[in-house]
């Protein structure tokens, strides 16, 4: 095997597993046979160029978008079953939060943060009224902001509130698209420290897209590096840093590759 | 239940209580309720058969611990392990339970204040209606004399959406309208002998009234609710803003194309609407009262004033112009949210089906004061 392969041995413990995987829009593909494992328990970075398609394969694990070949595999169990309580059991498993936050406009921050609990739980309401409570505090966001709408909120408190609505079951698997962008450099070093708590005390497995590089040296176990519809490579940063690719050259190599290096934010906070 | 808890209040002048297996959210309330004690001694909670916890489960022996302290009493953890008190740790005491919805107040003055925001609201929709309809009656007048650009290209997707691609179905809607009122009406005219005026009924009924009349009500529903969406979701998404940062006119962009589209389109619709009404008739009186098509054309043409055709024609651009400003206005006034988006959709269509039956009531009237009966 590869050193840098995406590909983890066959007797690994993986949280997912994707294998050919093939997807694309009318006549383009997008991505070509992708091969990708994220092992239990790690963080797993996902980094490429705008428009190369993170935000679809992320889309596709979950099951938004149709795949067009290829095998998914979350917690060993097939994510392309169209049985519904298949579908349903695995949706239990993870929380997504998505690039725009996509908040339910008509709810309160809280009840957004209530809906995954009513759904695959049934807690009495003033208990989900302390944990959404809860959860508000621990993404960073006042308790006050429990009784806004989406509307009220700013940018990086939509992000936050949507991060809190993904983590309400603590879900064994997280995928998280663009987490910190819209964060200032505080909020996102302390999105940084809640990641690796809930990482090293939960053994949450975290499936991350983002162009931060802060985050990735901060709390990434590994980064894939998707171009040309593949992961070009997949290892830590470091080992990414010694690659020969171009893009990967220019992304760790450029100023603020170098410079996110240099100075850690995750360890200055 | 996956967790367990046991009390032992038997120590020296301490309450403790063992806590095993999986402390998770999944029986959260279980946890919770057993944990629920009136504090009376020091607390030791005794952690070392937790098996695994989550943030729900911190939350809870949290919760215990902050009511402990607050009544006065220590309260001590013991035996976690350090990945459990990190996380114990971390969460810290959990914050007391905000509101979860905005609060309203008391239900009774909530009741009143709905009410009384509710005319309040209806008054002010009036007044921003108006102001609306002025601003729109400018810019409309600009650009009708030139000052102004006419976005010809958006006026021709316009008329395509809200005319060629209804053709289909306001052909079917009429041509069984037609079918219907020639059947009813050849019924009761029999009782008189007199079932040939089923033509006068058919020929003036649908060129005058319903012809223009159920081409409007479909043209609402169609597109005074597309319109109402579209711009409702715009207005969500920040696209208005980013328009008229742009120096661009919203009015102008999204209001006029529709409005002039729609009041032309309305006038060929209700003419091609009143055509499959008339060939539903000729198609009822052929088969059931055996006139042949040609005597059935030569009827109407006598039938059928002049003035029913102009009155018609006159009544549709009006109604055009009512359906397509009540959709943008309502898109136009759609907030913050999905729902805002969906009650402002049905207004539009509620009101402007409602004001083209006003206004056609108005122009029944008028013209039959004016001798035109
Ligand atoms: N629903 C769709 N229909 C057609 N093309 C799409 C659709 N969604 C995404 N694409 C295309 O797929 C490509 C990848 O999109 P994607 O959103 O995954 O990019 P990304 O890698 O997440 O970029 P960014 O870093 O900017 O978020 C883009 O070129 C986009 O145009
Ligand atoms: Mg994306």
């Amino acid at each position: 095997m590869e050193p840098l392969s995406p590909v983890l041995p066959d007797d690994a413990d993986v949280a997912v597993r994707v294998r050919g995987l093939v997807t694309g829009f009318g006549d383009r593909t997008l991505h070509d046979h992708l091969d990708l494992d994220v092992a239990r328990g790690e963080v797993l970075g996902l980094v490429g160029g705008s428009g190369s398609g993170k935000s679809v394969l992320m889309r596709t694990i979950i099951g938004l978008n149709p795949a067009r070949a290829g095998r998914i595999e979350i917690f060993g169990a097939n994510a392309l079953d169209p049985d519904p309580v298949a579908r349903r059991n695995l949706r239990r498993q993870w929380g997504v939060l998505f690039q725009e936050g996509a908040l339910f406009s008509g709810l309160t921050v809280a009840e957004n943060i209530e809906v995954p609990m009513r759904e695959f739980l049934s807690l009495p309401e003033p208990v989900m009224a302390e944990l959404a409570c809860t959860r508000l505090r621990q993404v960073g966001l006042p308790v006050d902001a429990a009784a806004k709408y989406p509307s009220e909120l700013s940018g990086g408190m939509k992000k936050r509130a949507g991060l809190a609505r993904a983590l309400a079951l603590d879900p064994p698997l997280l995928f998280l698209d663009e987490p910190t962008s819209g964060l200032d450099p505080i909020s996102a070093a302390g999105f940084d420290n809640l990641i690796r708590l809930l990482k090293d005390t939960l053994g949450l497995t975290l499936f991350l897209i983002t162009h931060d590089l802060d985050t990735l040296i901060a709390i990434c176990d590994r980064v894939a590096v998707l171009g040309d519809g593949k992961v070009l490579a997949c290892g830590t940063v470091d080992q990414l840093r010694a690659f020969d690719h171009p893009w990967v050259q220019e992304y760790f190599g450029g100023p603020r590759g170098r410079a996110a290096t240099t100075l850690p934010r995750g360890e200055a906070a | 239940m996956g967790s367990s808890v046991s009390w032992n209040d038997e120590g020296a002048g301490e309450a403790r209580v063992a806590l095993a297996g999986r402390l998770t959210i999944d029986d959260v309330t279980d946890l919770a309720n057993a944990l629920a004690r009136q504090p009376a001694a020091p607390l030791v909670v005794d952690m070392g058969g937790v098996t695994a916890i989550d943030t729900a489960g911190a939350w809870a022996v949290n919760r215990m611990v902050r009511e402990w302290q607050a009544a006065g009493y220590t309260a001590q953890i013991d035996g976690a392990a350090p990945d459990v008190a990190r996380l114990l740790a971390a969460l810290g005491a959990p914050p007391p339970a905000a509101p979860v919805r905005p609060d309203l107040g008391n239900p009774i003055i909530v009741q009143l204040e709905r009410i009384g925001r509710a005319v309040y609201g209806q008054a002010h929709n009036i007044g921003l209606f108006l102001a609306f309809l002025g601003q729109t009656l400018v810019v409309l007048g600009a650009t009708l004399i030139g000052r102004r650009p006419l976005r010809w290209h958006a006026v021709v997707h316009q008329c395509e959406v809200i005319a060629v691609n209804a053709l289909g179905i306001i052909a079917l809607l009429l041509f069984l309208v037609g079918l219907v009122i020639a059947q009813q009406g050849a019924v009761q005219l029999r009782q008189f002998g007199a079932e040939v005026f089923t033509v006068n009924l058919i020929g003036r009924a649908t060129t005058r009234e319903l012809g223009i009349l159920l081409t409007a009500i479909m043209v609402a529903g169609r597109s005074g609710s597309a319109f109402a969406a579209q711009i409702g979701s715009m207005k969500l998404n920040q696209e208005i803003d980013a328009l008229r940062t742009i120096g661009l006119d919203p009015i102008e962009v999204l209001v006029i194309p529709r409005v002039i589209a729609c009041s032309l389109m309305l006038v060929g619709l209700a003419f091609y609407g009143g055509l499959w009404a008339l060939i539903a008739g000729g198609f009822y009186v052929w088969s059931d009262l055996s006139m042949p098509p040609a005597a059935y054309i030569t009827r109407l043409q006598e039938v059928i004033l002049q003035s029913d055709f102009a009155i018609g024609l006159i009544k549709a651009p009006v109604f055009g112009f009512i359906i397509a400003l009540m959709g943008c206005f309502h898109g136009f006034q759609a907030s913050s949210n999905a729902e805002s988006v969906g009650s402002r959709t049905t207004q539009a269509v509620v009101e402007s089906i409602f004001l083209v039956i006003v206004f056609d009531a108005f122009f029944a009237f008028f013209f039959s004061f004016l001798g035109y009966n």
